[in-house]
């Protein structure tokens, strides 16, 4: 029984997202020995001393990882969704309770010489139970019971992970509205996200009054074009208008008194990291100073100053990226962006041909997650995001990160390998 | 449901739209913009720079004149140097505690992880005092540099000093190589020969960590230079005479200048009152520039080449060359004494030539040479007559390098004043002066201002009988160097040869018979050509020159002494002359002058107004 389903999940299994995934675990390898490397000390790329030796143990583990989730029954992932999800609730609250503070965050478990974060676990539990709940309720119906019960699901575990005080991985799970767009969310919410986010970083770059002039003459100018829209919905568009103006003078009052000082230096940092290059503009002046010197070609394998010498902090963590652009420049990095849309695109294809609404809703899921963290991993690396702490799929160091879009990525091609059985169920 | 399948394409257009974002942000910060290329030197490599030891001045017998010497500067690395104990530090380093503090802050707001000075200039003996307590401040480390040495006292102004750059300089084009801190030539020999003396600069790039550790060579130092010694430098200077002088002229305002006139070499140049040039070195440099700045005597004035006077009597000799190439007069030309025209305070006999007429040097006699050759009758109107007269006469003075710099190789050379229609033009208006206007001009007062290099080198002329080299003080770049060649280059006045012997005549009375007898040395067989001369000074008693060229065939030495408020140059500035040829032509000062050695060297001269 298993021999046959072994060799059906070699037919079936979508290689080329697996080829994509081990020459990105592989080259976040390579990357993190180039990052924790020191030309006057040289230690083997093997060494358990070193990240890139833990690393390859990390991902050895994964293999292991890939074999169980593959080998399990696929229909598990569907039927226990909401178990898997209640028991990853559980470890979050555990962790908060149980957790050493680890640079004030109480997200870290310690059990024996490994560490591990829940908060990536949460990730692919919350996608299995939003993929659930979806394949039982349709969006499209102005049912506010049902939309209220996916935003608790959705809200509940990024509550839990603020809690613990890794902002981060909280907002991570603002990706779903993106998967929930695919199933028939209204586009309202992600332009009107996307608007509120663009005024709100507008407010703290331009001044203020020049906003309000633009907006206004903007908006005349389009319902002067659009009259009719003017006569339909004039209180929706007061409406709209109030909320931009209102927020533009309360984003000051937002950012000085809502967001924590570390927060607000990195909303900071991005607007004028040159404010304070030794303070809170560090991590993003030296970040863009290590992968701007890497020029087109790179500096080669091994050979950039600026990561070696710790000039970037977390570099084999966070800010992998930097090693990436000062060794191998910006055809290196293109690369790694284009390896990044292949694999997003490829899921995407995978999540349309599933069959259920449970296995495209999930395969969405993976995207937006992945998607969310490489827009926000590099976009911080290159100050085109504000540095918030989460990890870059696949290339980061790190045995929680890895484990978890390990798990994520290969229950999708679990559940790929067995479409076709859905058919017959 | 398929308007929602398509919403996989509005997905995957943002993915798209992202990464081809971040393609072109990444581009810009890569390729485009280079200031992150820069930024990742400044951070991880660090160039030191290897300083080459500055290049040595001899004088003209090979006797050391500059050299260098070891010097210790306390740098600081703040992020190294956290929390020292600052009362400690401040008992061995000797400095007061709010000056630690400050230091402190200037060394962080410079750099926090690359060093800076904070102590600079210690001497071979502070260093060692302090040597034993340095592991008790971490951060702190000393850095050996030289500095200027002298093994005499002497020679100040020539010589110059050198000092850190100021950030003035700093921003300009032409000195692209310097940083910060880095010391060059600020005056004097030093300024004007910079290039040679510094050197090259070596560098050494080594690679460094976020906290300044030293990560071992860039590249294996494929990048790397070594420091090339400057250049030493041999001066024209006789640093026995140039002693000498400034013994004399000890306790007296003024300058000696002393020429060879077959090469335009500078036998000596003292600028009084002197200083000693190793107070502008070390640790004191700043207490003691502004010492000699404040000083009231105007010490770091560099009179030789930047005081202009009007050169009094002397100019007759000038007066009556261009008088004769013109024709105006010849050796044999005889004028009245006539004091109506202008006062002559000597009762003499009747200047019937030209030779008596300079013996005496008599104010009538060149009022009226002066005023034939300004009035040539080259024009009816009498005011168009003159300023023809004196464009054709201002031409010739220049052509004795009055009125414009001679180019000596140091800094800051003062041009002087000749009498001219542009002048003349401002003060009265065009057409509207003539030569009443200006007649004193013609006994060396009025509008002339000259410096004592060009009146040393007014006497380097006579000796040469009608040209000169110009004056310089470095003979060559490199010990066995080629003299430099813009100094190898003749410059002939407008007046021929022929014409200088008679003045040279009038000359050698002044010495034997005239004014000038106190620089008489016959008797040890050296025909001495002298003029006196007084600047008239309205600010005080008048100032004493006395200019000379000896011997008479074969002139080794012209000489122009200049003594500030001593009256009348017979009695100061003509023994100390006489005493600086002795001296320089014989080696020794004989038995018989020992009385004006004495003399001037007590420096009671009487003021006494005379012409």
């Amino acid at each position: 029984m298993a021999l046959i389903r072994s060799s059906k999940l070699r037919q079936s299994l979508d290689w080329p997202t697996v080829f994509i995934y081990f020459l990105m675990v592989g080259l976040g390898w390579l990357n993190v020995y180039a990052a924790v490397y020191s030309p006057d000390n040289v230690i083997n790329i093997f060494s358990w001393d070193i990240n890139s030796g833990k690393q390859l143990a990390w991902i050895g583990t994964s293999v292991i990882l890939i074999i169980v989730v593959l080998v399990i029954d696929y229909k598990a992932y569907d039927s226990l969704a909401y178990i898997i999800y209640g028991a990853m609730i559980l470890l979050l609250l555990a962790t908060l309770i149980l957790a050493n503070p680890i640079k004030g965050s109480r997200s870290w478990l310690e059990l024996g010489a490994v560490r591990l974060q829940p908060a990536e676990f949460a990730k692919f539990a919350t996608a299995l139970a939003v993929s659930k709940f979806l394949s039982s309720v349709n969006l499209r119906q102005q049912n506010w019971q049902d939309h209220a019960k996916l935003v608790a699901l959705t809200l509940l575990p990024p509550f839990i992970i603020l809690l613990q005080n890794e902002t981060g991985s909280a907002l991570v799970f603002g990706a779903f509205l993106l998967a929930y767009f695919r199933e028939g969310m209204s586009p309202l919410i992600l332009i009107v996200g996307t608007v509120a986010v663009a005024l709100f970083i507008s407010t703290l770059l331009f001044p203020k009054l020049y906003l309000v002039i633009v907006i206004t003459v903007g908006l005349g100018l389009w319902l002067w074009a659009n009259q009719r829209i003017l006569m339909r919905k004039w209180p929706l568009i007061l409406m709209i208008y109030g909320a931009s103006i209102g927020m533009i003078f309360s984003v000051d009052f937002f950012v000085n008194n809502v967001l924590q000082e570390h927060q607000q230096n990195r909303i900071k940092a991005l607007i004028s990291p040159e404010a304070d290059p030794r303070g809170f503009g560090w991590n993003v002046t030296q970040s863009k100073i290590a992968i701007g010197s890497g020029g087109f070609m790179g500096k080669g394998f091994l050979e950039g100053t600026q990561t070696k010498f710790d000039f970037v902090p977390e570099q084999s963590t966070d800010f992998i990226f930097c090693t990436i652009g000062e060794e191998h420049g910006w055809v290196g990095s293109v690369i790694v962006i284009g390896l990044f849309v292949l694999l997003l695109t490829r899921i995407v294809k995978i999540a349309e041909r599933q069959k259920s609404v449970f296995g495209r809703t999930y395969g969405y899921c993976v995207a937006s997650i992945i998607f969310f963290h490489f827009l926000v991993n590099i976009g911080m690396t290159i100050g085109l995001a504000p540095v918030v702490g989460i990890p870059l799929p696949f290339f980061s160091y790190g045995g929680s990160s890895l484990w978890s879009f390990t798990t994520l990525l290969f229950i999708l091609l679990a559940l790929d390998a067995n479409r076709k059985q859905d058919l017959t169920r | 449901m398929k308007y929602l399948e398509d919403r996989k394409y509005v997905i995957q257009a943002i993915f798209i739209i992202v990464a081809t974002i971040y393609a072109l942000k990444l581009f810009y910060i890569q390729v485009i913009d280079n200031k992150y290329k820069l930024a990742a030197e400044n951070n991880a490599i660090q160039k030191n720079i290897q300083y080459p030891f500055r290049g040595l001045i001899y004088d003209r017998d090979g006797r050391l004149l500059v050299q260098n010497m070891p010097v210790y500067d306390l740098m600081i690395v703040p992020k190294e140097a956290k929390n020292p104990d600052t009362l400690h530090f401040c008992k061995v380093f000797n400095i007061p505690v709010d000056e630690f503090r400050e230091k402190i802050k200037a060394a962080k707001a410079y750099s926090w992880v690359k060093p800076s000075p904070f102590l600079t200039r210690l001497s071979t003996q502070e260093f060692a005092a302090i040597q034993e307590y340095l592991t008790d401040f971490p951060g702190f480390f000393i850095n050996a540099r030289t500095v200027r040495g002298y093994t005499h006292q002497s020679l100040a102004h020539a010589l110059g000093y050198i000092g850190e750059i100021s950030p003035a300089k700093l921003e300009k084009p032409e000195y692209a190589g310097y940083l910060p801190g880095d010391y060059l030539g600020i005056s004097g020999i030093e300024s004007e020969y910079e290039k040679y003396l510094m050197g090259k600069r070596g560098v050494k790039y080594k690679m460094v960590n976020v906290r300044g550790i030293d990560k071992g060579p860039f590249r294996d130092g494929e990048y790397d230079t070594l420091s090339v010694a400057g250049e030493n430098l041999v001066s024209t200077i006789d640093l026995e005479l140039q002693q000498y002088g400034e013994k004399l002229m000890k306790g007296k305002i003024g300058s000696v200048v002393a020429i060879e006139p077959a090469t335009g070499e500078i036998l000596a140049y003292v600028s009084a009152p002197g200083y000693d040039p190793s107070l502008l070195t070390g640790k004191e440099f700043g207490r003691n520039y502004t010492k000699l700045q404040r000083d009231s005597l105007k010490t770091l004035f560099n009179r030789p080449i930047m005081a202009t006077y009007p050169p009094g009597s002397i100019f007759k000799l000038v007066q009556a060359l261009i008088a004769m190439q013109d024709g105006i007069i010849t050796p044999n030309t005889g004028f009245p004494c006539n004091q109506n025209l202008i006062k002559c305070s000597h009762g003499h006999e009747a200047p019937t030539n030209l030779r008596i007429a300079i013996k005496h040097s008599c104010n009538p006699y060149f009022y009226q040479v002066f005023r034939n050759e300004i009035n040539q009758g080259k024009s009816r109107n009498i005011f168009v007559d003159s300023r023809i007269g004196l464009d054709h006469w201002r031409e010739q003075v220049l052509s004795f390098g009055f009125g414009d710099k001679l180019g000596i190789d140091l800094p800051n050379e003062k041009k002087g004043i000749i009498a001219s229609t542009k002048l003349y033009n401002k003060y009265y208006g065009e057409n509207r002066w003539k030569f009443s206007n200006f007649y004193s001009v013609s006994i060396g007062q009025g509008e002339l201002g000259t410096t004592p290099l060009q009146m040393a080198n007014l006497m380097a002329i006579m000796a040469n009988r009608g040209f000169y080299y110009t004056p310089h003080i470095i003979r060559s770049v490199g010990e066995n160097g080629k003299p430099l060649a813009k100094y190898s280059k003749k410059h002939y006045t407008s007046v021929d040869q022929k014409h200088f012997e008679p003045v040279i005549d009038g000359m050698e009375d002044v010495v034997a018979r005239g004014t000038g007898s106190f620089a008489k040395l016959a008797h040890v067989g050296i025909t001495v050509l002298g003029k006196t001369g007084t600047s008239e000074n309205p600010h005080g008693d008048d100032h004493a020159v006395f200019v000379a060229f000896a011997p008479r065939e074969n002139p080794k030495i012209a000489i122009a002494v200049y003594i500030e408020n001593a009256g009348f140059g017979a009695i100061s500035s003509a023994p100390l002359a006489g005493l600086m040829i002795e001296k320089y032509l014989t080696d020794t000062i004989s038995a018989p002058r020992k009385r004006w050695e004495e003399w001037v060297l007590a420096g009671k001269f009487k003021p006494k107004k005379k012409r």
